[in-house]
């Protein structure tokens, strides 16, 4: 059984990003990018249903800048076999991407796609229903335990009111919750490894996939500030303060 | 053209985010109509018409359409929404599943997260857990949104008296079947509904200390919530995350107890009305943006606070 993993980079979630000061987006020259972090649940779930020997091959499939290898090599020091990269410098939008995943599902023909539930930097959440929807797979998103059967697989999801498990007819795509798996850290040897499994490299148009923006975003500003308000003394000051000043108990 | 919203419904009631995204509708221009899809659904449509603004309410009372599973719910409203121009469902674990699936459908852009309306295509929507606010614009025809409650007030329950009328349901697809649900169950007010929030972080320390912080929640009728760090350790299931990647939250009154207040917690509750943070470390982040900001050891400063609201 195939799997298919998509990675996305996305500036380190360690860092706080700022808006440029002519509203036109973030300022992200120069900052540590890595792995989405929801993204590297999903490599490592994918990951560890090879060494369960649920699947047989991982494939990662990353898009966007050419910088993106770095991203594809992180998963395959994680344990993906090989990776995929769709090169462009153009912006590229969620129903864009679910597209490209599209036709590469086409072309691969995995039986689970995985993917992140959202990344941490446009916070859409959206390509992989998408992606189901393009492809008439089922979907089991935000997920937080996965069991894979014959013909089926199991999804725990992670749902507003707690917990819900779905079971999917294969093949399937399932996005990655934060509480699936811990990834694992990359280890030296394996990174060195990495260096030398295959990377395929595709362009938007080699895959006869649209992927004009639908979006245009005309500014990006700094959100309404909240100012630090005043330290209370003690207890019986802050519960006062609540009651008389704030009124809200 | 009118405008539909998605209604969220759980065992005969709509979901109080439904009437949030219904506020977001009437600022478009256009008609209101609601989408009542489930299994014995009268309860739920009769509580949809009655909602203030919506003129319509669309119903489609099939099995298939019980468990609200996106490949079922998606092409359903795929089949309806080329006689609107805005399709709107809560930023809800359900519209978040359902919505992109649609939009796909008609290959359209889903534009997520909305929290306010510039105009009938353009939308602002917070990027970077909350760290910058985008205005975007769509070019596509039918605009699919996903509206954050906290961005909208809640449209009026009741006084509405919209008409129901039935929609044609879709071919029943069986890739998808819900085996069951492990709902928390609790006593106290659903997070992102609660008029108070008491949040527990790292600094709780144990699962077992969080009952120090559930102790404050029910002496103040709160809802119960925690920072991701606090799940990430297993102290709480995830269900109470407060954050980017779980609720967002703009209560009354939030208290933020032994939370240090990284950039994701703050993106699900910098919204609220008072904030309050106990927190023993005076450098904490989470200072920076509470009204009240209390240096203390939570274990002794929470009991006692419970002591002294009980006075």
């Amino acid at each position: 059984m195939k799997i298919l993993v998509a990675v996305k980079r996305v500036v380190d979630s360690n860092i706080k990003v700022r808006v440029k000061a002519d509203g036109s987006g973030m300022e992200t020259a120069n900052l540590k990018m890595a792995m989405n972090p929801f993204d590297e649940i999903a490599v490592e779930e994918a990951v560890r249903l090879k060494e369960a020997g649920s699947a047989t091959e991982v494939v990662a499939v990353s898009m966007g800048p050419g910088a993106c290898q770095e991203t594809l090599r992180s998963a395959m020091a994680m344990g993906a076999d090989r990776s995929i990269l769709v090169q462009t410098d153009a912006d590229l939008q969620p129903l864009a991407v679910a597209k490209l995943l599209a036709a590469i599902v086409k072309k691969e023909v995995p039986r689970v796609v995985f993917l992140g539930k959202q990344a941490i930097d446009d916070d859409s959440n959206q390509t992989g229903q998408m992606l189901a929807a393009l492809i008439d797979w089922p979907q089991g998103t935000f997920a937080s335990k996965v069991k894979l059967a014959d013909g089926n697989v199991e999804v725990t999801r992670e749902i507003d009111g707690g917990l819900e498990t779905v079971s999917l007819q294969l093949p399937a795509v399932i996005t990655a919750d934060l509480r699936l798996n811990t990834p694992r850290y990359v280890t030296l040897p394996n990174i060195m490894k990495a260096k030398k499994k295959p990377m395929e490299t595709l362009r938007p148009e080699d895959l006869g996939v649209d992927i004009a923006p639908r979006l245009k975003t005309l500014k990006v500003t700094d959100p309404p500030s909240r100012k630090a308000g005043a330290k209370v003394a003690d207890v019986k000051e802050l519960v006062a303060k609540l009651r008389s000043e704030a009124k809200v108990i | 053209m009118a405008v539909l919203v998605i209604a969220e419904h759980h065992n005969g009631r709509l979901a109080a985010a439904t009437l949030n995204t219904v506020t977001a509708a009437t600022q478009l221009g256009g008609d209101v109509h609601v989408l009542v899809a489930g299994e014995n659904i009268a309860q739920v449509a009769k509580a949809a018409a009655q909602v203030g603004g919506v003129a319509k309410v669309r119903t489609v009372d099939a099995a298939h359409y019980k468990d609200a599973l996106p490949e079922n719910v998606a092409p359903l409203v795929a089949s309806i929404a080329k006689e609107y121009s805005h399709v709107l469902a809560p930023a809800t674990t359900f519209g978040k599943n359902v919505s992109p699936r649609a939009a796909a459908l008609l290959d359209v852009a889903q534009i997520s997260d909305v929290v306010a309306v510039e105009s009938a295509d353009t939308f602002v929507r917070p990027i970077y857990a909350g760290s910058a606010m985008a205005t975007v614009q769509s070019s596509d025809a039918i605009k699919v949104i996903t509206v954050r409650a906290t961005g909208f007030d809640a449209a009026a329950a009741g006084g509405g008296s919209a008409s129901v009328e039935p929609v044609t349901a879709t071919a029943p697809v069986d890739s998808a079947k819900l085996l069951g649900q492990e709902l928390t169950k609790s006593e106290r007010p659903e997070l992102t509904a609660a008029r108070i929030v008491v949040s527990g972080g790292r600094g709780v320390g144990s699962a077992e200390n969080f009952k120090v912080v559930a102790a404050l929640a029910d002496k103040l009728g709160a809802a119960l919530g925690a920072s991701r760090a606090a799940v990430d350790a297993g102290f709480v299931p995830n269900d109470y995350q407060v954050g980017q990647t779980g609720k967002i939250v703009a209560p009354e009154l939030y208290i933020a107890v032994g939370i240090s207040g990284a950039i994701q917690h703050l993106a699900g509750m910098k919204d609220s009305r008072v904030i309050v943070a106990i927190n023993k470390d005076a450098d904490a982040p989470i200072f920076q943006v509470a009204d009240y900001g209390l240096v203390a050891d939570l274990f002794q400063a929470v009991p006692e606070m419970v002591a002294e609201l009980g006075k």
